[in-house]
């Protein structure tokens, strides 16, 4: 207390002069005695270490990315699902025509006019054989009326060769059975509502009596359709994750607002723009919410290695343990997953910009 | 300089953000309920002068500061900072201004979890001057208050006096326009007061502008210049 009584009063040179010649500080203090201590500390002068918690944020940060992750997931699965089931050989719809060889019963949507044998009456009833001549007549028009459906992108019949190959295990060589026609539809996989088989058989029945639509593709194509949907969900899920996390990015901010409103006071007197201010809880922010959705993306990993894993016999990759955790790995949406990290961190950097500048206005 | 002319201020009253021009009706009518704390203030302290800002508690000693150094916006009247009209001022421009203000508050106001280098340091950061540059300046500035061998003594650790020194330094580091002081001395003993006080007459015989505060006549005695009285937010006496 004595010391600075016995001091005399003159000002410090640095007071009297404007600029200082390099090294001019007081003897006796060797420079750089007080740098590092100042210079650590310079960095925090709200003291955000700990009015910003590094548990609750990037806790509270880690979840939404782990939900957002689990979106991404939903999003991708239901992609892949959609594209393997509407491009796949699942997609088609199997058409039978019994008594493909036989004449078509008239109808509007049927080509003007046949080639002259088809009107033959006295064609056989069972005409159509494995080693007998092509299909006509009603197969045609059964052809005909699907290809003019415009959800239908393409029906073709399905050749003999596959057909004996197909019924080999259950018949043999057994050449002389009167097989039906079968006609292989692919659906549009951009058509919003396929048409339902009862609607096709109501087609068909006019050209080709006794018609059946195996219903498998049109109940995929529907499937496909709900991928669709889950997908555009997942994504909805996803913008909600990220406007609950600048939610709570905003509370914390206000929280670490209010906890050093008297530090800021000070800042802003000793002439402290909003933007000074703002950036201090900006960087912090961003740190925690980076750091955060860090872990949320890699907890996901894991997560969603197992979902896919359990996938993949739906999507055409092997159910075998080995081989499906692998396409699973591969099947992870990465360039997404890396991508969390820094768009939270954004996220929160832009959300705490907006939250202490706004705070910050009441201040004059 | 500083000029004051018909200034009146209330608490509560709208403070216009971001300098946004209100309607004059519209502040009155928020202003309304409350009594004006400082009315019809006109006065002028030119550049370069030591003025004494007198009145017992609750005269209005600190809110009459509080519109010096821009933590308050005038409610009616015309406030004059360093060339700036205060009231029609944007918000982005005081700032700079602020930084021109060293301002000694009565409770010292240092940041409790900087150091006495860091507290002292703080306005020379906020102005951008490189760590090189700035640590000669603080040092010195320590130094000249008594507290070199405290340099990373955190505010908590350090006795009132203490702390009033380092708020004092942290005031005048940047060499301040404006030094604005609210009872510099009241945590000081009488040799510690004598010093303080001969700092602040060396600030001003070096070209700035002083306005302390205070209500200790003895004070007022050692060092005779020109004062503002203050009785139930009037002035009552000038010079």
């Amino acid at each position: 207390m004595s010391a600075i009584a016995d001091r005399d009063a003159a000002p410090p040179a640095g007071l009297a002069a404007e600029t200082r010649p390099a090294g001019g500080g007081p003897a006796g203090t060797p420079p750089g005695t007080a740098s590092r201590p100042g210079r650590r500390r310079d960095r925090d002068p709200l003291g955000l270490r700990r009015a910003l918690s590094d548990r609750l944020l990037p806790g509270l940060v880690a979840a939404m990315a782990l939900l957002a992750a689990l979106a991404l997931g939903g999003a991708r699965g239901a992609a892949t699902l959609a594209a393997r089931w509407q491009t796949g050989a699942a997609a088609a719809v199997l058409v039978q025509v019994p008594e493909p060889a036989a004449p078509a019963a008239p109808a509007e949507g049927a080509p003007a006019g046949g080639p002259p044998a088809a009107r033959r009456l006295d064609a056989p009833p069972a005409a159509r054989r494995l080693d007998g001549p092509p299909a006509a007549r009603r197969l045609d028009a059964a052809l005909a009326a699907l290809r003019s459906i415009p959800s239908v992108s393409e029906a073709r019949p399905m050749d003999d060769a596959r057909m004996q190959a197909l019924l080999r295990p259950w018949l043999g060589d057994a050449a002389d059975l009167p097989l039906p026609g079968v006609i292989e539809l692919r659906l549009d996989p951009d058509a919003a509502l396929p048409e339902g088989a009862d609607s096709l058989e109501a087609r068909l029945a006019a050209v080709a009596p006794g018609a059946l639509v195996e219903s498998h593709g049109l109940w995929v194509a529907r499937l496909g359709a709900l991928a669709r949907s889950l997908q555009a969900v997942s994504l909805a899920a996803l913008l909600l994750v990220a406007g609950v996390a600048a939610a709570v990015v905003a509370v914390a901010t206000r929280a670490g607002l209010i906890a050093r409103r008297e530090a800021i006071g000070v800042l802003h007197t000793l002439g402290a723009t909003d933007g000074d201010i703002a950036r201090r809880f900006a960087r912090r922010v961003f740190a925690l919410a980076g750091a955060g959705a860090l872990m949320g993306a890699a907890l996901a990993v894991p997560l969603l290695a197992g979902l896919a894993g359990l996938a993949a016999p739906l999507l055409g990759g092997a159910a075998g343990a080995g081989s499906g955790i692998g396409w699973a790995w591969a099947g992870l949406p990465w360039a997404e997953l890396v991508a969390l990290p820094p768009l939270a961190a954004l996220i929160g950097w832009a959300t705490a910009q907006l939250t202490v500048r706004r705070w910050l206005r009441r201040l004059p | 300089m500083v000029r004051f002319s018909e200034v009146g201020l209330r608490y509560g009253a709208p403070q216009r953000p971001l300098g946004a021009r209100r309607g004059e009706a519209a502040r009155q009518a928020g202003a309304a309920t409350r009594p004006e704390v400082l009315r019809d203030l006109s006065f002028t302290l030119p550049a370069g002068s030591f003025t004494w800002l007198l009145g017992a508690s609750g005269a209005g000693k600190s809110s009459l500061l509080r519109l010096m150094q821009l933590a308050l916006r005038p409610t009616r009247g015309t406030v004059e900072v360093l060339g700036l009209d205060i009231g029609g001022a944007r918000r982005w421009q005081l700032p700079h201004l602020r930084r021109r203000i060293g301002v000694v508050f009565q409770d010292f106001r240092l940041l409790p979890h900087l150091t006495a280098f860091d507290n002292v340091a703080l306005p020379l950061r906020l102005a951008g001057r490189p760590e090189g540059q700035l640590r000669a300046d603080v040092l010195e500035m320590l130094r000249w208050v008594g507290l070199d061998s405290r340099l990373h003594a955190l505010p908590p650790e350090m006795s009132g006096g203490e702390q009033q020194r380092v708020a004092i330094a942290r005031a005048v580091v940047t060499r301040p326009a404006l030094l604005l002081a609210d009872e510099p001395t009241g945590n000081l003993d009488a040799p510690q007061a004598r010093r303080v006080l001969a700092l602040v007459g060396e600030m001003n015989r070096l070209g700035t502008t002083v306005v302390v505060a205070t209500h200790s006549q003895e004070l007022v005695a050692r060092q005779p210049a020109p004062a503002l009285r203050l009785e139930g937010g009037r002035l009552v006496g000038d010079r």
